[in-house]
């Protein structure tokens, strides 16, 4: 036949490319991510998975340790004022963007501004106490808050410390392609398929990142994203289900780390937003909340949902905070659930239309939540709803109970203050108290630690009694990585960083 | 949802049942089709009788219990019972099926008889708007409106209705259009027979073979679409028993307890195929050409 | 013939038009502000309010869709609400995805569908037909997701043969790309194939019972030879059809083949986009899966009448 000698032909040819390939090896990690990042613009950024890639690819002014303690990032150390309303931070130098712009106090300058007033940034309410940044060395800059913030260090570890190259941000479309100064830059991306990183070949700490590219792969999927991981084409997975972690430790390729996370998950209740879902027992009495959540036996949800794995939780600190509050869970006491209730005069069973998303977990957590407070007289009304819709509609009132859940920030005050707070953007339930409001603004002001412990465990003792919010769990942070992967430490705040992985050949 | 290009048939097998009656008969497809259907059928009807155990009941000491004697299917991840959840699941198939079907039919004949028999400007709009809902991914257009509805079943069923409305409406057109310059039809219409009554009498009456072929294979399509709806989150919610939403949660549990896909899946497959069978099987039986 | 298709043109634009109308009410009827949707967690009223107002999101939704008319006809389709990538873009990205897996899956439904096809209608009324017939009906009977999930857990976790999800782009790696395409495009095919094979075995056994075969098979042609040469010949022009039809559909359907095996293409993104109220994307891509429909309709008439001019379009 003809075309066989041409064939033949080519063979030694392939050869030789393939070999050649062989030679040239890249070493690449594959990372799977649960979801696709949204825009690769620290301004503009608003997911948790968008944070994998940044911290890849770019620095932060600080960073955060294993024990969520604040650690030189690109500032190599810094000092507040006596009165808290300055932050001057010292630099590091000889640090290059990818691009070969260099870092200075001019760069964290225009990071800083543009972060305050780009249109469209999420990062203003996080960086609200800054009232402006002043260059006062080469290497040094100053910032000028309105107030003293406590938190505002801790936000530096993340978005709002992120640090772009100036000149190449300036010319806009930041998203199609960003540039950092991290130890691996932009490549390509393709969306919701994949996210390429290579080495940046004059990234100052070069010696400790072993890899050559970094591929993030968006799998929402969690039992594909386990297949992918278990079939060699993942190196490393977040996001690894509770019910899995007993098939990644049968496996021999596999190997599996955990640690408490920072963020849980609770049932926010309406109590004055709005007047159409307002008027019930519910949201006006303290007691029947606290019969709700004394109905819940915890232990239990955690067993037959999440196989024992998650953490019963009852306050927004979770154990991996310094700033958890000890406070035992209660367990679980029908027959002061059903005595509570009585007092405040209700009539069982009492019906509360309850808002879930329709993932399957929350729909497990819910009907197992249904099943057991059905016991003391409260029938949960399950209402399924798209997270678009559930989002809405927790926004503008129109709920009762819904179960919501936060993916937790390392500074307490991210973790509580937008919740409870009178004035908090994220307070659904529009909860009120203003002996809360001051000690949580209190807690603001200080970076003096066992004070702000004394004063969130306030706020923590409080809340018990009032239960605008009923905590449910705290969520751990779950990987799955390949056995030739060394070196792997995992973070409280769930992000993976690649500073000595390495791939045992 | 499948295209299913029907033949037109001109002659009226109706008048003669037996005929049809023993011709189905004779195909054995066609009658393993009936059966499955009509098992898949008593099951959905009688499911609050043969259930062995509550479908809804969550029993935390019998999470994912493999099949025993105590639980012929096993349970899932809340203990209860999956062959009870099975016959119930049957019922909300049962209802998917057959609602969003009628739903179809209800609005989609009328349709397609308005545009084929009076043509003209209504044809032309008509079959634009079909035209234009065909053009969106069936699929699709379901996820939307369920989406916009609310997850719930009723709401499943009308966003798989009104999807599958535009196949209804273009057969029934393209029927009423190659039987309308029959001569009978004219003749009735010279005497001066008013329209609607020409329409009952005559048109429907051949509309009706074509469309009980695709109604058939409409409710296996629809069983298939309300599962793919749960499989998304939209459709049936927990705790009431759908096989698409038992195939969903399933998904997490493939490895540590496969009888938890394996059956709601075999569930689907062999109801849809029994529709699609019998389907075939009417199909064949009412085509006058064939021997 | 150049008369009939300038007039299917004609009159496909109305019906893009009503598309689009369709899809962009149904959009905005949908609850839920995409503004907030995005910004999830991270809501800061300030900035959600700012957005919406350059995102005319604020403004009466008819202006809405003229506005959006407007670009459009310009070539513009706006960016996606979620990344800031222009639409067009995106869409030109996937394009290439959903095509190669409705054409591989096209190749797998017509190697099964002709060949069962022509194997029912040559063993018509026995077991074989019927056999050949249940397994057709099977790919349409079994729900895609289930299927796609047991292949998964089957070749890529228990066998290792082909990866678990993912897409790897042809012009990179023609071999990987085949191997991740190999599953979704046999899980969308083998549902294909029924109506496929149905036509087939309806066509062949129309054409074998016509005169001319009868002919040759008096000529004492052999019964194979006479088979494929004359009767698969004919037979072919309404299946050629079909399969464009088929095709059309294809383009938007691969909807949960995609979510399970995580391919990259249109049907994965207009459901993501669904959810996410990303406005723009669903337009644009809603569009370009109608005018392809639109197109391969016009192809399947175009092939019909030049088979068959005896045909009238009523």
């Amino acid at each position: 036949m003809k075309f066989a000698p041409r064939l033949t032909a080519c063979i030694p040819a392939f050869m030789l490319l393939t070999s050649a390939g062989l030679a040239h090896a890249e070493s690449t990690l594959r990372i799977g991510l649960g979801s696709d990042p949204d825009m690769l613009d620290p301004a503009t950024a608003r997911t948790y998975y968008g944070r994998f890639v940044f911290s890849a690819m770019c620095e932060r002014l600080v960073d955060v340790d294993q024990h969520l303690q604040i650690v030189p990032g690109l500032a190599k150390d810094w000092a507040y004022s006596e009165d808290g309303k300055t932050l001057t931070l010292n630099l590091r130098e000889g640090v290059t963007f990818q691009d070969g712009e260099k870092f200075d106090a001019q760069s964290v300058k225009y990071n800083i501004e543009r972060y305050l007033t780009l249109p469209g940034s999420l990062r203003k309410s996080e960086l609200s106490s800054v009232e402006s940044v002043e260059v006062t060395a080469p290497y040094t800059v100053v910032f000028h808050l309105k107030t003293a913030d406590a938190a505002l260090l801790m936000q530096l570890t993340d978005r709002a410390g992120t640090m772009m190259a100036p000149e190449a941000t300036a010319k806009g479309n930041v998203a199609a392609h960003p540039v950092c100064s991290g130890p691996y830059e932009f490549v390509s991306r393709v969306q919701q398929d994949r996210i390429v990183l290579k080495r940046f070949e004059n990234y100052w700490n070069k010696g400790a990142y072993h890899f050559d590219k970094v591929v993030f792969l968006p799998i929402p999927d969690a039992s594909v994203r386990l297949a992918n991981l278990r079939a060699g084409d993942l190196d490393i997975t977040e996001g690894i289900a509770a019910s899995d972690t007993a098939t990644v430790k049968a496996d021999s390729n596999l190997q599996l780390a955990s640690t408490t996370g920072l963020g849980y998950m609770g049932l926010t209740i309406n109590l004055a937003n709005g007047t159409a879902n307002t008027n019930t027992p519910l949201a006006k009495d303290a007691r029947v909340r606290q019969a709700l959540s004394l109905a819940i036996d915890r232990d239990a949800l955690n067993q037959v949902v999440f196989q024992g794995q998650y953490t019963p939780a009852n306050q927004a600190f979770s154990p991996a905070s310094p700033y958890h509050a000890d406070i035992p869970v209660p367990k679980r006491d029908i027959e002061k659930a059903k005595s509570l209730l009585a007092e405040a005069g209700v009539k069982t069973p009492l019906t509360i239309d309850f808002l879930v998303a329709n993932n399957p977990t929350s729909q497990q957590v819910a009907q197992v939540l249904q099943a057991m407070v059905s016991e003391a007289g409260i029938n949960l009304n399950l209402q399924m709803t798209e997270y678009a819709t559930l989002l809405d509609r927790q926004q503008s009132g129109e709920f009762k109970m819904s179960m919501s859940g936060w993916s937790g920030r390392p500074d307490p005050d991210g973790n509580i203050f937008s919740f409870l707070n009178t004035k908090g953007g994220l307070n659904d339930g529009k909860y009120s108290n203003p002996q809360v409001d001051q000690w949580l603004q209190e807690a603001r002001l200080t970076s003096d630690v066992e004070k702000r412990k004394a004063l969130y465990k306030q706020v923590v003792v409080q809340e018990n009694l009032d239960d605008p919010l009923v905590y449910l769990y705290f969520e751990p942070r779950i990987f799955g990585i390949n056995k030739k992967v060394t070196g792997f430490v995992p973070y409280a705040d769930g992000l993976i960083r690649l500073q000595g992985l390495a791939l045992n050949k | 949802m499948t295209v299913s290009v029907i033949s037109v048939t001109t002659s009226l097998p109706v008048r003669e049942p037996n005929r049809v009656l023993r011709k189905f008969l004779r195909n054995k497809s066609a009658v393993i089709g009936a059966v499955l259907v009509v098992t898949f059928a008593l099951r959905a009807l009688l499911a609050p009788w043969i259930s062995p155990f509550d479908p809804i009941k969550a029993d935390f000491m019998a999470v994912r219990k493999a099949p025993s004697a105590l639980h012929w299917l096993g349970t899932d991840e809340l203990g209860r019972d999956i062959l009870s959840r099975l016959f119930w699941g049957a019922r909300t198939s049962l209802m998917a099926g057959c609602v969003s079907v009628i739903i179809a039919i209800v609005i989609g004949v009328p349709l397609g008889l308005i545009a084929g028999f009076w043509q003209g400007w209504l044809d032309s709009v008509i079959s634009r708007v079909v035209e234009a809902l065909l053009s969106c991914p069936f699929l699709v257009l379901a996820i939307a409106l369920g989406a916009f509805l609310g997850p719930s079943l009723g709401n499943a069923m009308i966003a798989i209705g009104l999807s599958a409305m535009p196949i209804f409406a273009r057969l029934t057109r393209a029927q009423v259009m190659s039987i309308r310059n029959e001569e009978y039809i004219e003749g009735a219409r010279a005497i001066g027979l008013p329209d609607r009554w020409i329409l009952w009498r005559y048109v429907l009456p051949n509309v009706l073979s074509p469309i009980l072929v695709q109604a058939t294979l409409a409710i296996a399509s629809a069983i298939i679409t309300e599962a793919s709806l749960s499989f998304l989150g939209l459709g049936q919610q927990p705790p009431d028993a759908s096989w698409g939403a038992m195939l969903n949660t399933a998904r997490s549990f493939l490895e540590q307890s496969p009888w938890m896909s394996i059956f709601p899946g075999l569930a689907i497959f062999l109801t849809v195929q029994g529709f699609n069978l019998l389907g075939d099987g009417l199909r064949d039986a009412l085509d006058p050409r064939s021997e | 013939m150049l008369e009939l298709v300038v007039k299917r043109l004609i009159s496909a634009i109305p019906t893009l038009f009503l598309v689009t109308l369709m899809v962009f009410s149904l959009q905005k009827l949908l609850p839920g502000d995409p503004i907030t949707a995005m910004a999830g967690e991270e809501r800061d009223p300030a900035v959600i309010a700012q957005l919406r107002e350059q995102y005319h999101l604020n403004d009466p939704i008819p202006s809405q869709y003229f506005h959006w008319v407007g670009n459009a006809l310009r070539g513009d389709f706006g960016t996606s609400l979620r990344t800031q990538e222009p639409v067009l873009q995106l869409i030109a990205s996937k394009l290439p995805v959903t095509l190669e897996l409705s054409l591989l899956a096209m190749i797998v439904a017509l190697i099964i569908g002709i060949t069962m096809g022509v194997l029912a209608a040559v063993n018509k009324g026995t077991w074989i037909d019927n056999g050949t017939n249940f397994l057709a009906l099977s790919g349409i009977s079994i729900p895609h997701f289930w299927l796609g999930v047991l292949l998964i857990m089957l070749f890529s976790v228990k066998l290792h043969w082909l990866p678990a999800s993912g897409y790897v782009p042809f012009s990179e790696d023609p071999l990987q790309n085949l191997k991740t395409m190999l599953l979704p495009a046999a899980v969308l095919g083998t549902g294909l194939s029924a109506t496929l094979m149905r036509h087939t075995r309806a066509a062949m056994i129309a054409v074998l019972k016509a005169d001319y075969i009868r002919t040759a098979r008096a000529k004492g042609l052999l019964p194979k030879m006479v088979i494929m040469k004359h009767a698969l010949r004919n037979a072919l022009v309404p299946i050629i059809t079909l399969t464009t039809l088929l095709f059309g559909e294809l383009l938007g359907g691969a909807v949960l083949s995609e979510q399970v095996f995580t391919i990259p293409g249109f049907g994965k993104m207009i459901v993501d986009s669904v959810f996410n109220r990303d406005y723009a994307v669903v337009q644009g891509v809603v569009m370009v899966v109608a005018v392809g429909f639109l197109l391969m309709n016009l192809l399947a008439d175009v092939l019909y009448v030049l088979v068959n001019p005896r045909m009238r379009r009523a």
